[in-house]
């Protein structure tokens, strides 16, 4: 027999929103970022970043290399001080709040990391429980299902004794995600979650980033430098060019953009430097400057 | 979060109420386990829950399982639309016998 829901049919939001603040439209805003300065050394790496979180939205964040995508995720995850700048995150500013306070924010974050970050001496299961360990006193017999029913939301059931070496690449990614999502995160941040991945693989790890949010409403921060998969999970683009926001739009807007450094990354091109022979040439021989 | 134990024909009935989240998912876990000790079938009745997060379903499993085991009777009712989704992509909806409401459960167990 059918379950029948007994709520009303206008489908509620999973989880009451935590007084924050709201964008001009009315969204309610998950992050807030004003005016971002963020220096390596002398060197300024994000210059002036603006841009906000919606509750429920994916957006995704593209750039050239060494554009400062992953120095700009770090700052969300609160693991970077920036030089100016406000960022908050679920209404609290991270860069102001006291390490208690950050980890009870970061506990609302799930993060899946570019390598998987999982711990070779743990097997599967283990290292999907692992944030629960961390942050919860649960009983080992919740934190194992609750570990091996998002081992199956990412198609890994069954493997719980595999240790990280004996997996696939597609299967670290999806670990990773599954320990990302362990908790029931309130925003999912992923850096290049199908980068190196067969297109098939990639898709379903694309499909499955759409399911998640269509399911439990999180907010999703993902990296990448996959168009296809960009033009796919967003419903919004970010696009940094040398630590500046080109632009932050919904996807057929970056995509009919008419400025030459979007088109450029779109169409995987990438910009001509200025060169000077005879620079180069000193370059390539070793010669100083005269 | 509150539970509520009662008899109700030949059922118990543990209804939760709130939100069921890490915080009190180990009391209905325990509440669960507890409800099944007498052998009677239990009905979990979810009308009043406002959210359950992956805790609170995971103590359903190891309630369902517990059940399953002794061979009693356990039933979901009136699971809402986001739970649901959620059962779903772990397609615990298959696991779990959800029922609509709590007298659709009687009615089953009466047949
Ligand atoms: N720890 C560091 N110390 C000094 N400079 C750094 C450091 N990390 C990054 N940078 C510099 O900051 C700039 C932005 O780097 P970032 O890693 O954010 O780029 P990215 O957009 O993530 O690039 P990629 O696509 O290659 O991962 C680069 O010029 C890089 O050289
Ligand atoms: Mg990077």
């Amino acid at each position: 027999m059918d379950p029948m829901p007994h709520a009303s049919p206008e489908e509620t939001p999973p989880r009451p929103p935590d007084p924050a603040a709201r964008d001009a439209h009315g969204g309610e805003v998950v992050i807030r970022v004003r005016d971002l300065v963020t220096h390596y050394g002398d060197r300024q790496i994000l210059k002036n970043v603006s841009l906000d979180v919606h509750a429920g939205e994916i957006l995704v964040i593209m750039g050239g290399s060494g554009s400062g995508k992953s120095t700009l995720l770090n700052h969300l995850l609160g693991l970077l001080r920036p030089t100016s700048g406000v960022i908050e995150v679920l209404g609290k500013d991270i860069n102001t709040s006291k390490e208690s306070e950050l980890t009870e924010i970061r506990r609302k974050f799930g993060v899946a990391f570019q390598g998987g970050a999982l711990f070779s001496s743990m097997n599967l299961l283990e290292n999907i429980m692992l944030p629960l360990y961390e942050h919860t006193d649960l009983d080992r017999r919740t934190m194992e299902i609750m570990a091996r029913m998002k081992m199956e939301v990412v198609s890994l059931s069954g493997f719980d004794d595999l240790m990280p070496a004996e997996l696939s690449g597609g299967m670290i990614k999806r670990a990773a995600l599954a320990r990302a999502i362990v908790m029931d995160p309130r925003i999912l941040f992923c850096d290049e979650p199908s980068a190196g991945l067969d297109p098939v693989v990639a898709a379903n790890i694309d499909d499955l980033i759409l399911d998640l949010r269509d399911a439990t409403g999180m907010s999703v921060v993902v990296v990448t430098h996959e168009l296809e998969s960009a033009f796919k999970i967003a419903d919004r683009i970010c696009v940094l060019d040398k630590g500046k926001v080109l632009t932050i739009a919904p996807v057929d807007e970056v995509r009919a953009n008419p400025d030459q450094r979007i088109q450029n990354l779109l169409n995987r091109r990438t910009e001509e430097e200025e060169l000077d022979p005879e620079a180069y040439l000193r370059r390539l021989t070793g010669e100083k400057e005269p | 979060m509150t539970v509520d134990i009662a008899a109700r024909g030949p059922a118990t009935v543990a209804a939760l109420s709130g939100e069921v989240d890490l915080e009190c998912s180990p009391a209905v876990r325990r509440a669960l386990l507890d409800a099944l000790r007498d052998g009677r079938p239990v009905i979990v009745d979810l009308s009043l829950v406002s959210y359950i997060d992956s805790s609170g379903i995971a103590s359903l499993v190891e309630a369902y399982q517990a059940a399953r085991k002794q061979g009693t009777a356990l039933m979901l009712a009136a699971v809402s639309p986001a739970a649901l989704r959620v059962m779903q992509l772990a397609r615990l909806d298959r696991v779990f016998n959800i029922r609509p409401t709590v007298d659709d459960a009687l009615a089953v167990l009466a047949q």
